[in-house]
C-alpha cells in the first residue's frame, strides 16, 4: 500500500514543481500563438484591426497573391542554410585541426567579434559595400574589371549574401562543439580499415558529428526565414520576404488579421524542420 | 628462418620542437626484422617508442628518416588505406554509430567486396570470437571483453598480412586479460597472421610472443625470445625491467673469456658470467641475480664447495611469506640486500628460516651476469 501511496504523491509533486514552467509557457507562448491564429481568422477592420465575423481570407491570399513572396522565402532560407553548412563544417573542422590551443581560441573569438556590433549597422555596412558607388563597385572600376558598376544591392544575391554573412557563426558554432568532442581516433581507425579520405569523411566523420550540422541547420534555417532586416535593407523589392511582408502588415495602417495569417504560416514553416530536428535527436 | 614480413631499417621518428622544447627523438635509429607467421611483441615503458613504431607500420606516422618494408615493398608515401595491415586499437575504437555487424563489414566495404561474399565473412568473422548473436547490437552495448573480440573480428575479417595490436588488452580486468592472452594466442595460431603487439606488460608478453623486443627511450636494446630475454639480459635496463633482479654494483677485477671476479663494495669476491665480452673495458660493473636462482642454507650446514658455486654468509632481515613462495631480505654486507625467493615446498618449510637468523647464500656462477651500469 505504502508503494502506491508513495507513486501517487511522487507524481503529484511532479506536477507540482512543473507549474511555474508550465504557466511561463502558457502565459509567454501558448497564449500570444493563440491570440495570432483567433486574429488570422477575423475580418479587417478600420484602420486594420480585426473585427468579426470570421473568414479564411487571409489564408486564401497568403497562399495566392503572395505564394511567390513565401516560395522565395523558403528558397532564400534554404540556399541560406545550404550555404553556411557548405562553409561552416569546413571551417569549424579548420580550426578544430589547429594544433596550436591558443590558435583555436582566437579562430572562435574571430567568429563570435561581429556580434560586438549591432546587427543593423552592420547590415547597413553591406550597403556601403555593395551600392553602385559602392566600395566593391569602385574598386573593380579602378582595375578595370568591369567598365559599368554592376547592380549587387537590391538583389537575391545581396539577400544572400547578408543573411549567410549574419546567421554563419550559428552554423559555425554548434558543428564545431561537435567536432571538439569528435575523437580523431576514429579517422584512423577508418582508414586502417582501408577508407579514403572521402569516404572516412561521409561514413565515420558526418554521421558521428551530425547533431551539431542539425543543431546549426535549425539555428540558421530559423532566422533566415522570417528575417526581415536583412531584406528590407539589401533586397529591395526583388528581395522581399515573408518577414517584410509581416511587418508592413502590421506596422501603421496594414492589414492585421492578414499579418497574422501570414505569422501561422510562418510558424508551421518553421515548426517541420524543428520538429524533425527534436525527433533525430530523441534517437541519440 | 621463414621469410621476412615487416622490415625496419634505421628508422627514427622526431616530432617537432614545441614552444621552444627541443625536438622529441621518439624513435631512435630502429632496425627490426619480424618474420611470417610470428607472433612478436614490442615491450617497454611508456614513452619508450613501442606505439609510436606501430604506427609507423601502420600508416599513421611518417618515418622522419630510415625505411619500412612490409612483404618486401617499401611503404614510403603508401597511405594507411592501402596498407596491406589492420590495427586493433587500445580502446577498440569502434565506430559508436554503426552496428557490430556494420563494424565489421565497414573494412569489406571499402574493399568493394561483393556483398554476398562481405556478408558471410563478416558472420563468420564474428563467429570466431564467438559474438554471431550481437551482429545487431551498438558497441556502447557491449563490455570490455566483447569489445575488445569485435574490434579484432573488425581487423582480421580483411584477412591482413600483419595485424597489429596497441596494447588491445590493457582496458580489460587481470581475469579477462589472462583468457584473451591465450584466446589471442591460440587465433594467431590457427590463423597463421604475423601479429605485431605491443605492450607495457611484461607478463603479457612473455605468454605470448614467440619473440620480443624490449625497447627504452626510442631504442631496441634486445630482440630474443622470452627466455632469452630473461636468462641472459642484454644490459641492466633489460635485466630491471623483465621480471625481479638483484643488482650488486662492483669493479671487474679478473676475468677469463665467460666468467669474472667482481669485488663487491663490502670487498666479497664473487663469481658471475660476462654477458658481453665489452663489459671486460669498464671497471665498474653491476652483477645480475635473480631472487629464484639463489639458495639459503642454515649457518652451520656443511656445503661442499665447488667452482661454480658462490657462497657467502648472510643474516636474514625480513620474510615475506607470499603463497607460492617466501621472500626473504637478506643482508650480505653493509647496506647491501639480496631478495631471495625460496618456493615453499615440504622440505623448504622444514626449514624455514627466521628473523636476523645467521645463514649462507648460495648461487651458482651461471645464474649471476655482469653487466655494464
Amino acid at each position: 500500500m505504502a508503494l502506491w501511496l508513495t507513486t501517487l504523491r511522487r507524481k503529484h509533486n511532479e506536477l507540482l514543481l512543473s507549474v511555474p514552467a508550465l504557466l511561463w509557457l502558457v502565459i509567454f507562448f501558448i497564449a500570444p500563438a493563440l491570440l495570432i491564429i483567433v486574429i488570422s481568422v477575423m475580418t479587417r477592420g478600420s484602420g486594420g484591426n480585426p473585427e468579426l465575423p470570421f473568414t479564411l481570407d487571409h489564408y486564401q491570399r497568403t497562399f495566392g497573391v503572395f505564394s511567390t513572396v513565401l516560395q522565395r522565402s523558403v528558397w532564400i532560407a534554404f540556399l541560406t542554410t545550404f550555404i553556411c553548412l557548405l562553409v561552416g563544417y569546413p571551417l569549424a573542422l579548420f580550426i578544430r585541426t589547429r594544433q596550436n590551443p591558443s590558435m583555436r581560441r582566437f579562430a572562435l573569438f574571430l567568429i563570435i567579434l561581429p556580434f560586438w556590433t549591432n546587427f543593423l549597422v552592420r547590415t547597413y555596412a553591406w550597403q556601403m559595400l555593395l551600392g553602385r558607388e559602392g566600395i566593391i563597385n569602385n574598386f573593380m572600376l579602378s582595375l578595370g574589371l568591369i567598365t559599368e558598376p554592376l547592380q549587387l544591392l537590391n538583389t537575391e544575391f545581396a539577400v544572400l549574401l547578408g543573411l549567410v554573412y549574419g546567421f554563419l557563426p550559428f552554423m559555425v558554432l554548434p558543428i564545431y562543439a561537435s567536432v571538439e568532442r569528435f575523437d580523431f581516433r576514429y579517422v584512423e581507425a577508418a582508414q586502417d580499415l582501408g577508407a579514403n579520405y572521402w569516404h572516412t569523411f561521409w561514413r565515420v566523420m558526418l554521421p558521428m558529428t551530425l547533431p551539431g550540422v542539425l543543431a546549426g541547420c535549425v539555428l540558421v534555417f530559423i532566422p533566415a526565414i522570417g528575417a526581415f532586416v536583412t531584406p528590407d535593407l539589401l533586397g529591395g523589392r526583388d528581395g522581399f520576404m515573408i518577414g517584410n511582408l509581416i511587418q508592413s502588415q502590421f506596422r501603421g495602417t496594414g492589414n492585421l488579421p492578414l499579418g497574422a495569417a501570414v505569422s501561422v504560416v510562418m510558424l508551421s514553416l518553421v515548426i517541420v524542420p524543428l520538429f524533425a530536428y527534436i525527433r533525430s535527436g530523441g534517437e541519440k | 628462418m621463414s621469410e621476412v614480413k615487416v622490415r625496419l631499417r634505421n628508422v627514427v621518428k622526431e616530432f617537432p620542437a614545441r614552444r621552444g622544447d627541443k625536438p622529441v627523438r621518439a624513435v631512435d635509429n630502429i632496425s627490426l626484422d619480424i618474420y611470417d607467421g610470428e607472433f612478436f611483441a614490442m615491450l617497454g615503458p611508456s614513452g619508450c617508442g613501442k606505439t609510436t613504431t606501430l604506427r609507423m607500420i601502420a600508416g599513421f606516422e611518417q618515418p622522419s628518416s630510415g625505411e619500412i618494408l612490409i612483404d618486401g615493398e617499401p611503404m614510403q608515401g603508401v597511405p594507411a588505406y592501402h596498407r596491406p595491415v589492420n590495427t586493433v586499437f587500445q580502446d577498440y575504437a569502434l565506430f559508436p554509430h554503426m552496428t557490430i555487424f556494420q563494424n565489421v563489414m565497414f573494412g569489406l566495404e571499402m574493399a568493394r567486396v561483393d556483398k554476398k561474399e562481405a556478408r558471410d565473412r563478416a558472420m563468420s568473422a564474428l563467429e570466431m570470437v564467438r559474438l554471431p548473436h550481437i551482429a545487431q547490437r551498438k558497441p556502447r552495448e557491449l563490455s570490455g571483453g566483447q569489445q575488445q573480440r569485435v574490434a579484432l573480428a573488425r581487423a582480421l575479417v580483411k584477412q591482413p598480412s600483419v595485424l597489429l595490436l596497441d596494447e588491445p588488452l590493457g582496458a580489460l580486468d587481470l581475469k579477462l586479460r589472462r583468457e584473451m592472452q591465450l584466446e589471442l594466442k591460440t587465433m594467431q595460431q590457427e590463423l597463421g597472421i604475423t601479429f605485431v603487439f605491443v605492450t607495457h606488460d611484461q607478463e603479457e608478453a612473455m605468454t605470448m610472443a614467440n619473440r620480443i623486443a624490449v625497447m627504452d627511450g626510442g631504442h631496441v636494446l634486445q630482440v630474443g625470445r622470452s627466455d632469452e630475454i630473461y636468462e641472459t639480459p642484454a644490459n641492466r635496463f633489460v635485466a630491471d625491467f623483465i621480471g625481479e633482479t638483484n643488482f650488486l654494483s662492483g669493479q671487474l677485477v679478473a676475468h677469463s673469456n665467460k666468467s669474472g671476479t667482481v669485488r663487491l663494495d663490502n670487498e666479497t669476491l664473487i663469481q658471475a658470467l660476462l654477458s658481453h665480452q665489452d663489459v671486460v673495458d669498464s671497471g665498474e660493473v653491476v652483477v645480475a641475480i635473480r631472487p629464484e636462482r639463489i639458495m639459503l642454507r642454515a649457518y652451520d650446514e656443511v656445503i661442499e664447495s665447488t667452482d661454480n658455486l658462490n657462497i657467502i654468509n648472510g643474516q636474514v632481515r625480513q620474510v615475506y611469506y607470499i603463497g607460492t613462495d617466501t621472500r626473504y631480505i637478506v643482508r650480505i654486507g653493509n647496506d647491501i640486500d639480496l631478495t631471495v625467493r625460496v618456493q615453499n615446498t615440504e622440505y623448504q618449510k622444514s626449514l624455514a628460516f627466521r628473523e636476523m637468523q645467521t645463514v649462507k647464500v648460495l648461487w651458482d656462477t651461471t645464474n649471476a651476469r655482469i653487466l655494464t651500469d
